[in-house]
């Protein structure tokens, strides 16, 4: 089927293509739910079996890290919304410039994850042979990014834990199984997404989006802000398991 | 507009930081969620535009979170029913088994 | 057009979209939705034959007692790779992708799909997956059944389960793309006139199996994915040591696999919805409510996955709970069961071939079907649960069901695929030939199964052989109804009798362009102004109307068939 300019040969008019699109990614959108559905439903029922491992877990993992990401997200989405406004009103510059802060925004987030996981691996905290939640507490001195004060208090609360829970580290596993399975599966999302904003960033700089023809961006917003109401609920529960102690 | 909302997603990040430093017990949890879900509200109708979108886009968005519902409420009722399954007590399977204590 | 009698041949027409262009590029890159249809329809056939021979195997094996042909894991890998090449590879995709594909855009008025480029990239998805399915079964094979119940398949089994679970993942996400085309499709590529309830009910069938495969192929994708995770990297949710728990991943399981036959049967009631009307050459009775029923059966079969697990340890509350919830989800069916035989009723039937297969649906579904009740009801299910019973009940519907749907919309629509007609007489023998050896393949087991046999079993007390040997001689038989088909339909696609038009003559937009269609579907965009199977008000079929009111429309006569 033939293209003319920006119309696909099997539409008959640019409207019935852009709601086409729109419909076809909303769809794509509610097939991501189902499938993020899948793995928050192994979280949630892992959760409640071993709420104490799962407490544990939660409370290795950097808060300050976490919330600094969450934040970068929703920035991104901010940025993402405010380049889909520029696309819709003509304004060809800041296309390019929000969609780059986008990308930029998007690459802090990986940054930040790729020290979170490089923190787990070195801490003997990612699931397979290797793993051992009580690694950085039974051996203080090669777990030197934690200061003393924090140790102290996971020395107390993994003593806690292991008191309620005997089988703690296979349980512990499982919350870990579940971390970097759920932030992996999110992480992969956002590579994808990068590389669709990429894409965008090349088309914008060759013009070609204004408010006749904006929809890829229309389109690809709607994907990356889908990626960022996914890590709006991986933040809670991941990162706030029980803090409150 | 959409300066409003950052803001408000913002302050409510915060929020849910906050929150999950007071003892709520139980409802720890349930509080994250809404929060989560205001959050999540605020993007689809605003930064996704689904409050302007046809009909049909916010039928779609229903039936996608129902489904959700489904998956996980019905599988979670399967075990919230099975009496002492791998020494976990729902609160559910307590009043069953109290029942059937009863009962002798 | 009036079926022709006598006069002079018909002509193909100049250009159509089989030789609009040449070569194999041509066909490997094409986004015309017809040519990706009959790229499927070589796939699905072939791992029809891969099937075709596990069962093969299996039916051999259990010609005795004692199993004197293939070692007890050998029998667990045939069994297995039966299961996984038919459900996952051949009935999942078969309707949808190949009759689906090639008539919603006809059907709708359109040129093509709404994503004419995914459709190419579904094919070629489903086509990676398929050969990750046959590295594992040429690799070691697997032995796991075709549900994969951990933790036997993620830590204990011998076989290549991460590669079959692979290749089944990534062809999941070619049944999600396909769905996703047909419901926007549906959604925003109507011509004008065709209104949703002009719509044909072979696409209101897809609509709805469409909605399945979009909320329900993710979850088996995580599952799968989660379960390959665990047999590479020992993650251990489903693992008891560990912690994990054997009994979610049937949850997830089942979840899809449970809607996932419903996948299976609805596009074939659709193409039944086509066939019944044009046999009988009046309007459907109860269009809407057979729409409905469509949705319906989509929508209620995604409550009751966990009839499946009945006997896992759950709650008397959980159990009556889906088992009643299984009993609703049969009535959709049945109400599409009573209006196809309503509207056989006054109406003027013929016995072509696809009709044969209509009827052999008709009563087959319905033996199928009423088994699946039995299953429902918890008592009965304790004792007839992982017998023959359960396997002569899905293979009535999905072989008896499923597959004769897709036989006979095959023989419908050959002549719009290719222009051509099939060998009438030759086929109504196939016709019955596959029947008689279906029943006789299948109904011994539905006694197998009330006598005791489990199913999975290598071998079984001598006092069961002479049904298993009944059961083995019909599928030899049930064979020979399949390859004749195979052969008079590719012979006919080239030399059989040029069909016109509208053969039948039927009263779908699809018979209203050429066969073999243009690539473009349409000369020009079809304005549409007459309701769906309305026999009476198309002067165009050129049928004979009676004017008295509740008189039958005559059936054309048949002349040199």
């Amino acid at each position: 089927m033939h293209r003319t300019g920006a119309l696909y040969g099997q539409f008959k008019t640019l409207e019935q293509q852009k709601d086409t699109a729109t419909l076809g990614m909303w769809i794509f959108l509610v097939t991501e739910v189902m499938f993020f559905g899948g793995i928050m439903l192994a979280y949630t029922i892992n959760r409640h079996t071993y709420f104490h491992a799962f407490a544990m877990g939660s409370n290795t993992l950097s808060l300050g890290l976490g919330g600094f990401n969450t934040v970068v997200l929703l920035a991104s989405s901010f940025t993402m919304a405010m380049a889909v406004w520029s696309a819709q009103t003509s304004r060809k510059k800041l296309i390019t410039l929000f969609l780059s802060l986008t990308i930029l925004l998007g690459f802090v987030f990986f940054g930040v994850k790729y020290v979170e996981y490089a923190q787990k691996f070195h801490h003997h905290l990612v699931p397979g042979k290797n793993f051992d939640i009580f690694y950085c507490v039974n051996n203080p001195a090669k777990c030197d990014d934690i200061d003393a004060a924090d140790m102290a208090k996971e020395k107390e609360e993994i003593e806690a834990a292991a008191k309620a829970d005997p089988d703690l580290n296979a349980h512990a596993q499982l919350y870990y199984s579940a971390y970097f399975g759920m932030t992996g599966l999110h992480a992969l999302h956002m590579v994808i997404g990068a590389g669709l904003l990429f894409w965008l960033l090349k088309e914008s700089v060759a013009g070609k989006f204004n408010a006749e023809w904006n929809n890829p961006v229309d389109i690809v917003g709607l994907y990356w802000h889908f990626v960022d109401i996914v890590w709006i609920y991986l933040f809670p529960l991941l990162y706030l398991i029980d803090r409150h102690k | 507009m959409y300066l409003a909302i950052i803001t408000t997603l913002l302050i409510l990040t915060g929020l849910t930081v906050g929150a999950a430093f007071v003892n709520l017990g139980r409802f720890n949890i349930v509080v994250a969620l809404l929060i989560a879900t205001v959050k999540a509200t605020l993007v689809v109708l605003i930064f996704m535009h689904a409050k302007y979108a046809p009909e049909r886009t916010k039928l779609v968005i229903i039936a996608g979170v129902f489904w959700l519902a489904l998956l996980l409420f019905m599988t979670l009722s399967d075990y919230a029913s099975r009496v002492d399954y791998r020494g976990v007590r729902y609160p559910m399977t307590q009043i069953i088994s109290n029942t059937i204590e009863q009962r002798g | 057009m009036r079926t022709q009698t006598t006069g002079p041949a018909l002509q193909l027409p100049e250009k159509h979209y089989l030789n609009a262009t040449y070569g194999i590029r041509s066909w490997l890159l094409t986004t015309d939705h017809k040519r990706i249809a009959l790229l499927y329809l070589a796939s699905v056939t072939f791992f029809f034959f891969i099937g075709g021979f596990f069962a093969m195997m299996i039916r051999l094996h259990l010609l005795t007692p004692n199993g004197l042909l293939l070692t007890p894991d050998m029998y667990n890998r045939m069994f297995t790779m039966h299961g996984v090449a038919m459900v996952f590879f051949f009935l999942i995709p078969s309707i949808p992708a190949v009759l689906g594909n090639f008539l919603i855009p006809l059907m709708v008025g359109a040129k093509d799909l709404a994503f004419p480029k995914i459709n190419l990239l579904s094919w070629y998805i489903y086509v990676v997956g398929g050969l990750f399915t046959l590295w594992s079964m040429v690799n070691g094979g697997l032995d796991t059944g075709w549900t994969f119940y951990t933790p036997f398949s993620t830590l204990y089994s011998n076989s290549a389960v991460a590669p079959a679970v692979v290749g089944v993942f990534i062809t999941g996400f070619s049944s999600i793309l396909t769905g996703l085309n047909f419901l926007v499709t549906v959604h925003t590529m109507r011509a004008p006139g065709m209104t949703w309830f002009r719509l044909p009910l072979f696409v209101w069938a897809h609509y709805a199996t469409s909605i399945v495969m979009i909320l329900g192929t993710p979850v088996i994708a995580i599952t799968l994915g989660l379960a390959a995770m665990e047999r590479v990297f020992g993650l251990g949710f489903f693992n008891p040591a560990m912690g994990g728990d054997p009994i979610l991943f049937q949850h997830l399981f089942w979840f899809y696999s449970h809607p996932a036959v419903y996948i299976m049967i609805l596009p074939a009631m659709g193409v039944i919805s086509e066939l019944i009307p044009t046999f009988a050459r009046k309007r459907l009775f109860g269009y809407h409510f057979v729409a409905a029923a469509s949705l319906a059966i989509a929508v209620i079969g995604f409550l009751v996955w966990t009839h499946h697990m009945f006997l896992t340890g759950q709650s008397t509350y959980a159990a009556v709970a889906f088992s009643f919830l299984t009993f609703i989800v049969a009535i959709p069916s049945a109400i599409k069961t009573f209006n196809w035989t309503a509207t056989l009723f006054g109406g003027s039937i013929s016995f072509d071939t696809p009709m044969l297969y209509a009827f052999g649906f008709l009563g087959l579904f319905l033996i199928g079907g009423l088994t699946g009740l039995f299953l429902g009801a918890l008592g009965v299910d304790i004792n007839i649960h992982d017998t023959y019973f359960v396997v002569a009940h899905f293979h009535y519907i999905m072989v008896g069901g499923a597959v004769m749907g897709y036989l006979g919309g095959l023989h419908f629509w050959w002549p719009k695929i290719t222009g051509r007609m099939y060998p009438e007489w030759l086929a109504r023998i196939a016709a019955f030939i596959l029947f008689i050896g279906f029943n006789f393949t299948f109904f011994p087991q539905f006694i197998l199964g009330i006598m005791g046999m489990p199913r999975r079993y290598h071998m079984y007390p001598p006092e069961f052989q002479i049904y298993n040997v009944m059961s083995t001689a019909g599928a030899s038989i049930l064979a020979i109804g399949y390859l004749l088909p195979m052969v008079y339909l590719t012979w006919a696609a080239f030399y059989g009798k040029v069909a016109g038009e509208n053969p039948w003559p039927s009263t779908g937009l699809e018979w209203k362009t050429q066969s073999p269609p243009l690539t473009e579907n349409f000369e020009e965009t079809p304005v549409v102004t007459w309701e769906a199977y309305d026999f009476h008000n198309r002067p165009d079929l050129g049928l004979d109307v009676p004017s008295g009111k509740g008189s039958p429309v005559v059936a054309p006569a048949h002349g040199d068939d």
